[in-house]
């Protein structure tokens, strides 16, 4: 019953909601993530998302599984788009019901920690001041490889 | 091999074949690379790596036509 896409079209967060529910279910939860016009200080225009997306695919599949076994639905939807993306831009959305609140709200949190973890997803921002860089990120909870000396 | 984001940018390239010996680990790759100079300075000492799609460490012995990733830190969401 779970949906998991990485996309390149816009996202329509009611489209994702639809996805989840169900007659023993008294708690959906939608988060939305949304491009912002700022970051660290520096008035942003647009961004572009980069993914592994193959790899992608199946770390977020694997997310959800973990959700579900954790926080015990199955009733679980999430997207993330790719590509260009300007302000106010869907980026991702995470739908979760369950029986209860607390279920619904843990799900969707720790689904968008580990995605902030572990997704091999990149952001690149465009500023209004004509610069571009890549977001600083978080580095995968893998093994690290170190070269020896 | 597959390089992403910052590290595409640096190697100059999203995709590049090498060979190694039979037996070869992911750390014997990395150190290859690193052997080869100023084009692959851009990865870190510490670099994660994929792979076929699935995070792993130093020590994962690779195969022919396994395709590896080179993993900057993520930023999705």
């Amino acid at each position: 019953m779970s949906l998991v896409a990485i996309v390149r079209q816009p996202i329509n967060p009611s489209d994702i909601l639809q996805h989840v529910g169900s007659e023993e279910d008294g708690a959906n939860i939608l988060f939305v993530g949304v491009v912002r016009n700022h970051n660290d200080g520096f008035p942003v225009k647009g961004v572009r998302y980069e993914a592994y997306e193959k790899m992608a695919k199946s770390v977020l599949e694997e997310i959800v599984m973990e959700a579900r076994s954790q926080f015990g639905t199955d009733r679980i939807a999430t997207t993330h788009r790719i590509g260009n993306l300007v302000i106010g831009d869907v980026s991702v959305a995470v739908a979760v019901s369950s029986h209860h609140r607390e279920q619904s709200f843990l799900a969707s949190r720790f689904i968008m920690e580990e995605i902030k973890k572990r997704l091999p997803v990149w952001k690149k921002e465009f500023y209004v001041d004509g610069r571009e860089d890549w977001t600083e990120g978080l580095t995968p909870p893998s093994v690290l490889v170190t070269e020896p000396k | 091999m597959l390089f992403f984001a910052s590290y595409r940018e640096g190697v100059g390239s999203g995709r590049m074949d090498v060979r190694l010996p039979v037996g070869a680990k992911v750390s014997d790759l990395i150190s290859e690379l690193h052997s080869k100079g100023e084009k692959f300075t851009c990865l870190p000492d510490s670099v994660v790596v994929a792979v076929n799609h699935v995070y792993s460490e130093p020590v994962t012995t690779l195969n022919d036509g396994d395709e590896v990733a080179f993993i900057p830190p993520v930023a999705g969401g």
